[in-house]
């Protein structure tokens, strides 16, 4: 068992202030100033209000709660095989919406539905030599 | 009685379902092609009778459709490449009945092939990789797969209403009974709830066995109106009702135990003014055992929590309360990455009664759903009810 080498996520435009945050060590949330809606995953526009003019990035807390997750034993997929198993899991964060993310550090048997979290950040290196950091989670 | 009355007046005329699970040595279209022969001979139809072509596959893509037309050399009226997963040729059927109601086709043909067990295609474990999709990138990082998606359904519904691995895995042996009534399944051989729990662990709480199989196959199903099918080969096979939906994660606050099957279940319910207590059977996307017990409550025959009872001691086995996939479904007898298409044609050859060792008894009515994509994350649903004509 090895640490999860994640894949480069590719950013568009719509997703690069998620991204970027992340190599701040921020985890960076869209809010729509027109209705209020907090939405993750990130788009170039509210999604309710179909408008991206009040749309504002904002640092969360980082703090949220397991809301489902499974201990991945098999993953064919390159930079998971030798890390299983895994704890993939969906948080819910304070500031309401869901993110999908791994939970690191931890014992998967003392991993729980309704567990507090944290959030920490993963350096990768891509083949360009350039850092990217992904948001992980850890146990509170 | 109906408040919507859509669906009546077409009818399906003929399937087939391709008997091979591995074939090495024929194409996509190959086994599509052959399917189309065998459901054109079920309905006494011949290839220059279809006007109206339907079809999906793994590896088609745009103008997958048109290819598929010049590959079977025909020049339709209607063409029609949904893809929405597993699901499509459920959802096919609900478009080329809406299709023929409406004069823009007389005979549609809904055609599926697959190789993805010569592939050697890892389906569920196959993860997502790198993908340069943008919405993608919230998930590949993370290590999401098929079966990890639909194992964090099912961690869910056990931490909120106490389901256990136990009543999962009487989902499996149920689909290998049946499996072992019927020649053409892949996987015959009894199983056992502790075979179930023993097998290699996949993405807890999913085991080895709580997983489809892979195979090769495909299949073919004729849609026509109710009038022309009465002229056919084959009694005709009634739509009585129909719904298509999705479910996703939104904008981050859905709640995953609320499958499509909710939506599409409901409305083809209303749409066809039976009860549940009125269905014979049931053939239900079996992708994994945890799809079965949440498909069966979403759609509302037993209450949200109540899944894990209704499925034990037999209650969906050939003569229990809901015969569900008397086939032996993807989890014994094929599943070769979109299983949609042998739901419709099991529930079509139920209700002909010619299903022999697993014939459920004097089957009147039937209800197919399949789903697309993943269960726990965005996935499709669509759900057709079929009769007897009369």
């Amino acid at each position: 068992m090895s640490a999860i080498e994640h894949p480069l996520p590719f950013a568009s435009w719509e997703s690069r202030g998620f991204w970027e945050g992340a190599g701040r060590g921020e985890l960076v949330l869209q809010r729509c100033q027109t209705c209020g809606l907090v939405q993750h995953r990130p788009r170039g526009v509210c999604a309710h209000c179909l408008d991206g003019s009040t749309l504002v990035h904002f640092a969360a807390s980082g703090l949220g709660k397991i809301y489902s997750f499974t201990v991945t034993e098999q993953n064919q997929a390159k930079g998971f095989a030798e890390a299983c198993p895994y704890v993939m899991a969906y948080v819910d964060l304070d500031e309401g919406p869901r993110m999908l993310t791994v939970v690191v550090d931890c014992d998967p048997d003392n991993v729980a539905i309704g567990a507090q979290v944290t959030v920490d950040y993963v350096s990768q290196t891509r083949d360009d030599a350039e850092m990217f950091a992904i948001p992980v989670f850890r146990l509170s | 009685m109906t408040k919507n009355a859509f669906p009546r007046g077409a009818a399906i005329a003929g399937v087939y379902e391709h008997p091979s699970r591995f074939s090495p040595n024929k194409t996509e279209f190959q086994i599509m092609a052959e399917s189309a022969k065998g459901a054109l001979d079920d309905a006494g139809l011949q290839r220059t009778d279809v006007d109206g072509l339907f079809g999906a596959s793994m590896s088609m893509g745009m103008m997958g459709i048109v290819d598929l037309a010049e590959y079977l050399d025909l020049y339709p009226d209607y063409l029609d490449g949904t893809n929405i997963g597993g699901s499509s040729f459920v959802a096919h059927v609900t478009h080329a009945a809406a299709a023929v109601n409406a004069g823009l086709c007389q005979v549609a043909l809904v055609l599926y092939g697959s190789t993805a067990a010569s592939n050697s295609m890892a389906i569920g474990t196959g993860g997502t990789g790198g993908s340069r999709n943008p919405d993608a990138a919230f998930s590949a990082p993370y290590g999401m797969t098929t079966v990890g998606s639909y194992a964090t359904y099912a961690n869910l519904h056990m931490a909120t209403y106490g389901t256990t691995s136990e009543q999962l895995a009487e989902i499996a042996v149920t689909m290998r009974q049946h499996a072992g009534l019927n020649p053409l399944a892949k996987m015959r051989n009894p199983i056992t709830v502790d075979d179930v729990l023993q097998s290699r662990m996949i993405s807890r709480p999913l085991h080895l066995l709580d997983c489809c199989i892979i195979s090769d196959g495909g299949g073919a199903v004729v849609v026509t109106s109710l009038e022309r099918a009465r002229d056919l080969a084959k009694p005709p096979v009634q739509l009585l009702g129909c719904g298509e939906a999705v479910q996703h994660q939104g904008v981050g606050y859905s709640d995953i135990l609320t499958i499509a099957a909710k939506q599409s279940g409901a409305r083809a319910f209303e749409m066809a003014g039976v009860k549940h207590s009125d269905i014979d059977l049931a053939m239900i996307y079996d992708s994994f055992t945890i799809t079965v017990l949440a498909t069966l409550e979403n759609l509302g025959f037993c209450p949200s929590g109540e899944g894990g009872n209704f499925v034990s001691n037999g209650g969906i086995s050939l003569g229990g309360t809901l015969p569900v996939n008397p086939d032996g479904g993807g989890l014994s007898s094929n599943h070769p990455g979109m299983r949609g298409i042998f739901l419709v044609i099991e529930a079509v050859k139920q209700l002909r009664q010619e299903c022999d060792a697993r014939q459920v008894p004097n089957a009147e009515l039937a209800l197919a759903h399949g789903t697309g994509g993943t269960i726990g994350d965005k996935h499709s649903g669509a759900t057709l009810i079929l009769g007897v004509d009369r």
